[in-house]
């Protein structure tokens, strides 16, 4: 376990030292003056959409973290070659696989926590209502969806060589599966056989990443989400993590690097 | 003596991608055995399979045939590295970070508890002479410095096998008289050196014996007074043993 966290360590420096957490606290003070700015209207229609738009930026910010700083860790790492020095260690490619993905995740937890907490503030200091239960349950749901979105990453940088385009398609999988993940089962049902029985299937089998989105609850003060329902989605995000993770192992495990 | 580095039958064959190419043989049963406490050459012209040789040895090339082993262990298991020290042609680092995060980072990688890690730093960045810019960024390095961090890596778990691919390539006099110190004072301390090289006037100098490989098979292995034999030095000795024939100029 040591050797992931020194790997995850290593990811988590170059990210900070690379500047892209300054410009994540750029995109926060934004997001404040934005949310800070409903206080003018004095409209609860205005408050919640103002409120809406800033919690879409979270999510629109996080995936863009957790996809561009996964995408380019392990292709960078043979482009720049260093993963020959470290492979040369007594270090597994599981391990590294782990340790990359740990301080990938890890990083996106701490930018999520930023986000989340000046969105608190700030909306509580104009609503005057402190709801940290549910901000903490919508945040965990964010966070373990982004384990699954930065497994599903890894397992694309095995593949393809080039940072670029794992994050494209990265993106495109991301925004399929969030958007389809809602509807897929309603068009199913208008589909006629064999199509119906194949887009159930999908149904079934795709990661359902629009299970971790609690924003409606965050916008509309609604009340928290069954707890017993956080912790059923929590282990479902660990297995897509796991399958994913698994993946990209037992395609980089036998994988040919040469120098 | 034991074998501390050993191949038998290794093979090694890279599939083409496109369609109408072959396979490609890089090793051909490659048979090899590094003793305990001796430096050994590994020589042999570009393409002839030793970098091949090394990818096998480090883990990075799985083997297609045949077995390689490091202390008696398979080179796929992880903890067979636990014990070695390597030394890549260029400077792959990690430049964020400062020589020093680097060689702690490397020195969790063995498992060095703190105390003995910071004392390992601190006399690394010493015999190496980084002691001053061992907080500067690595990025800002001479690419002479950054060739002393790696040797300075290389020996973060006092390996008892370091295996240097082109050691000297690239360094300047001092820094290649600084390897060869270090090569001779492992080899002092009993260390095994396994390390390919073009240079064979340094190969003569700090090797016990020499193997020569040509197109991925094993031409010659012994003492540099045996290979040279009957040849002026072990230079023409090498050439012969490749079938080099010199032209003459137009």
């Amino acid at each position: 376990m040591n050797k992931i966290i020194a790997l995850a360590g290593v990811v988590l420096k170059e990210l900070y030292r690379r500047k892209d957490f300054y410009v994540l606290f750029v995109l926060t003070a934004l997001l404040t003056v934005a949310a800070g700015a409903v206080n003018f209207f004095h409209d609860d229609k205005i408050i919640r959409y103002v409120k809406d738009i800033c919690l879409l930026l979270i999510w629109v910010s996080a995936l863009v973290i957790a996809i561009v700083t996964t995408a380019r860790q392990i292709p960078a790492e043979r482009e720049a070659r260093t993963i020959f020095p470290l492979l040369a260690k007594p270090v597994s490619r599981g391990q590294v696989i782990a340790g990359k993905f740990l301080g990938c995740w890890l990083a996106t937890g701490v930018a999520l926590v930023v986000f989340y907490f000046f969105f608190a503030i700030i909306t509580g200091s104009h609503e005057h209502i402190w709801p940290w239960a549910l901000y903490f349950q919508a945040l965990w749901l964010q966070w373990f969806m982004l384990a699954i979105v930065i497994a599903l990453v890894v397992l694309g940088s095995i593949y393809f060589a080039a940072p670029s385009s794992t994050s494209t398609i990265s993106f495109i999988a991301v925004v399929g599966l969030l958007g389809l993940g809602s509807h897929l089962r309603t068009i199913a049902l208008q589909q006629p056989e064999p199509m119906q029985f194949i887009l159930t299937l999908i149904y079934f089998c795709m990661p359902h990443l629009e299970w971790f989105d609690l924003r409606d609850f965050v916008v509309y003060d609604q009340s928290l989400v069954p707890w017993l329902d956080v912790a059923l989605a929590t282990i479902y995000a660990a297995i897509w993590t796991g399958i994913f993770l698994l993946l990209a192992w037992l395609g980089f495990r036998r994988k040919n690097l040469t120098t | 003596m034991s074998a501390i580095v050993q191949t038998q039958k290794l093979r090694v064959e890279y599939r083409s991608h496109e369609l109408r190419q072959a396979t490609k043989v890089a090793l051909h049963g490659l048979d090899l055995e590094v003793r305990a406490g001796e430096v050994f050459g590994f020589l042999g012209p570009n393409g002839a399979g030793k970098t091949t040789t090394m990818n096998v040895l480090l883990g990075f090339v799985p083997p297609t045939g045949g077995t390689a082993s490091l202390f008696g262990i398979d080179v796929r298991q992880p903890i067979a590295r636990q014990r070695i020290g390597y030394l890549p042609e260029l400077t792959y680092y990690y430049k964020f970070l400062t020589a020093e995060e680097l060689l702690r980072f490397y020195a969790k990688i063995f498992g060095l508890a703190r105390a003995e890690a910071d004392k390992r730093i601190a006399n690394l960045l010493k015999l190496v002479e980084l002691e001053s810019a061992a907080t500067r960024p690595i990025k800002s390095y001479s690419k002479g410095m950054q060739q002393r961090v790696g040797l300075a890596q290389s020996l973060i778990n006092n390996p008892d096998l370091l295996i240097l691919d082109e050691p000297t390539s690239g360094l300047d006099p001092l820094g290649r008289m600084k390897v060869r110190e270090i090569i001779q004072r492992l080899k002092n301390e009993g260390k095994t050196v396994f390390f390919a090289s073009h240079e064979l006037g340094e190969v003569e100098t700090v090797c016990d014996r020499v193997a020569i490989v040509h197109q991925g098979e094993l031409k010659a292995v012994g003492t540099v007074a045996d290979i040279s034999t009957g040849h002026a030095n072990l230079e023409q000795a090498f050439l012969k043993i490749v079938g080099f024939q010199p032209q003459p100029l137009p």
